[in-house]
């Protein structure tokens, strides 16, 4: 294989990899029994994902008047946690589909679980509209379908239906990329093992072969969806930020909703991306895989887009001042110095001013660091949403409406619930599938393995009269 | 299903040797049933000759029947069905109806084209179909000539062929 890779390129699977140590190291944790981190966090996990149940059930059985929502606040943790979990599924899409646009190899480590991270995101930010509309059992009013009330149809012209097009339609694409990436994994899994579990995996990689036809054909598949979602996922963001943007509240009703909520979503969710691959490839010993080098780099993306969320909120606080539109300066003296003041402190805080360390290479490459700032930054956009969302509603028109929110128990337990849901799927998933692509990770051996490329290259390589190398 | 086919395959051990056999082969006019490898190595198409995949031409048509769909619905509904004025705003309010347009053809096309990728190439859950080996979805890369036909002269030539080209093991599998 003919591949050009820039002499400072460092390597990014280590320990002189050959393909079958590759498969080896990845496949066998989903063979043997899990490890005692895994049954703890798993068992966590599943107490959560039972407090969530019984959250949701205690909302739907008294209705949401069990939350603390009122008539001036009418959204509140719920649609703050929607944002949230929605943005945190960005980077999954990102890494997936836009880094293969780009042709980062690096992406082949950590693309799996972060796609895998976007499906389960989306998941849980998917409960939010559902519970808060309080009759879940009329939420299939949401889709135009003929109906006998005339039929009387949804309203196309609305943000929040575009929403309901644009999260189902996420959803279904990345579970498509997702999974028909994973079919030739799930048939190395079923090639490694025998009797029912042979059966199981058998089913689920859909009788791959590995045929040259299918080979081409699954890269086309790939490059096009890669293609599709790339837009798709800024559009997705883009339309939950118009819920916002096109309504007339002062504080929402700006455009420059959409590319702050795209950069925000993306800076949450690589520090999510970090916050799972940290402890992951530490649990399933992949630090070979998933080395400094991919932390690095997505430490770069983050500090990338938190120093572009911090231009967008000094940008909108100087459109406010320049509008010399009362209503929206007031908004934004509101956000800052407001009775939620604390949180619009913790999120310039953690969004702003603390990604600013990785500046430092030295910090940039501390699993350490990383780690607790990715907990920063998911703090940090946590409180974006909620400054945006709440503190903007508690303060509006006419003074004599003004309120102020403190989420209940239920709501509490609901946003709790969620992670519960998240982690428990997330676990689930690193026990059953490759959490690192293995097809893909093979493929880019000869551009990225460490006997090949950087100071302890051992192999020069042999190519069809094409570009050598850069082993240096 | 296909009559049994009685196979003569060779097993690399590397991408590169296999390209070099794969030349080889279409060099000699040797008739190659397939290639199987673990992951998808450049240029092998060109080396089998393979023509260039038309699944995103099936994609293009997938997500323009999915543009019109959304588009062409949204407006009978707003212009001819039950038409409501939505914020003083006109009946065909184009604008408004881009972004379902958008996701709608994202999603048409996303899934008629993973779906046709999977019953062109003739999978599907709970699918079986036949493998030569099963280190061939782990380190191994296999060149497969179809020897049903074939007497016996001709298959010591394709075994030959195979182990000359730098195969680790040869093999005769009825599949």
């Amino acid at each position: 294989m003919s591949v050009v890779v820039s002499p400072i390129r460092e390597p990014l699977i280590e320990g002189g990899k050959t393909y079958h140590q590759i498969t080896e190291d990845i496949c066998s944790p989903t063979e043997k029994a899990p490890n005692l981190a895994w049954i703890i966090a798993f068992t966590l996990s599943t107490i959560f994902l039972g407090v969530f149940v019984f959250t949701v059930a205690w909302t739907i059985y008294f209705g949401i008047g069990t939350w603390n929502l009122n008539r001036t606040i009418g959204w509140g943790w719920d649609i703050t946690n929607f944002v949230w979990w929605i943005g945190i599924g960005h980077a999954g899409t990102l890494i997936s589909a836009i880094l293969l646009l780009f042709r980062q190899r690096w992406r082949t480590g950590v693309n799996r679980a972060a796609e895998a991270m976007t499906i389960f995101a989306v998941m849980c930010a998917g409960q939010f509209p559902l519970i808060h509309m309080g009759r879940l059992w009329l939420g299939f009013f949401i889709f135009p379908y003929p109906n006998t009330r005339g039929p009387l149809w949804v309203n196309f012209n609305s943000p929040l239906l575009w929403d309901v097009f644009a999260i189902s339609t996420y959803l279904t694409v990345s579970l498509l990329f997702w999974y028909s990436g994973l079919v030739p994994d799930l048939a190395t899994i079923r090639d490694r093992s025998k009797g029912i579990r042979r059966k199981i995996y058998n089913a689920f990689s859909f009788g791959w072969t590995g045929s040259a036809k299918h080979w081409q054909r699954f890269e086309s598949l790939a490059l096009v969806l890669a293609g599709l979602s790339t837009p798709l996922v800024l559009s997705v963001h883009t339309i939950v930020s118009f819920d916002f943007a096109t309504s007339v509240i002062p504080g929402w009703h700006t455009t420059i909703f959409p590319p702050y909520f795209v950069a925000g979503a993306i800076f949450s969710g690589f520090a999510m991306v970090q916050t799972l691959m940290v402890i992951t490839r530490k649990v399933l010993k992949l630090e070979e895989y998933v080395t400094l080098q991919h932390i690095d780099s997505m430490n770069k993306v983050i500090l990338l887009t938190g120093t572009i969320v911090g231009v967008a909120y000094l940008t909108e606080l100087f459109i406010a001042w320049y509008s010399g539109y009362l209503y929206e300066q007031y908004a934004f003296y509101n956000r800052v110095l407001g009775p939620y003041w604390w949180s619009y402190v913790g999120m310039m805080a953690c969004n702003v001013l603390s990604p600013q360390v990785f500046w430092s290479r030295k910090i940039r490459r501390s699993v350490v660091w990383t780690f607790v700032m990715s907990i920063f930054v998911n703090i940090g956009m946590w409180f974006e949403r909620f400054v945006i969302i709440a503190t903007t509603l508690a303060r509006d028109y006419i003074p004599s409406s003004w309120s102020y929110y403190v989420p209940s128990w239920v709501e509490i337990g609901i946003f709790l619930g969620t992670m519960g849901l998240f982690f428990t799927l997330f676990l689930f998933f690193t026990r059953v599938a490759p959490v690192i692509a293995v097809a893909e990770v093979k493929a880019i051996l000869k551009a990225g393995g460490d006997q090949y490329i950087g100071p302890n290259a051992t192999h020069q390589h042999h190519t069809h009269g094409e570009v050598k190398t850069g082993a240096h | 299903m296909n009559k049994e086919k009685e196979v003569i395959y060779g097993l690399y051990d590397d991408e590169e040797i296999l390209l070099s056999a794969v030349k080889q082969a279409r060099a000699d006019h040797l008739d190659i049933m397939d290639v199987y490898t673990p992951f998808p190595v450049h240029g092998l198409d060109h080396a089998m000759g393979m023509e260039e995949s038309r699944l995103h031409i099936a994609g293009f048509v997938y997500g323009a029947i999915g543009t019109l769909t959304a588009f062409l619905f949204m407006t009978w509904v707003f212009t001819r069905d039950w038409p409501i004025i939505f914020g003083g705003k006109p009946y065909w309010s184009v604008p408004a109806f881009i972004p379902i347009t958008f996701e709608l053809t994202v999603l048409f096309s996303a899934i008629g084209m993973t779906v046709t990728f999977f019953t062109i190439c003739g999978l599907a859950p709970g699918r079986t179909n036949p493998t030569l080996d099963d280190r061939i979805t782990d380190d191994k890369f296999c060149l497969a000539f179809d020897a049903s036909d074939s007497g016996e002269d001709v298959r010591d030539g394709l075994r030959n062929f195979l182990s000359s080209t730098g195969a680790s093991e040869v093999n005769l599998k009825t599949i």
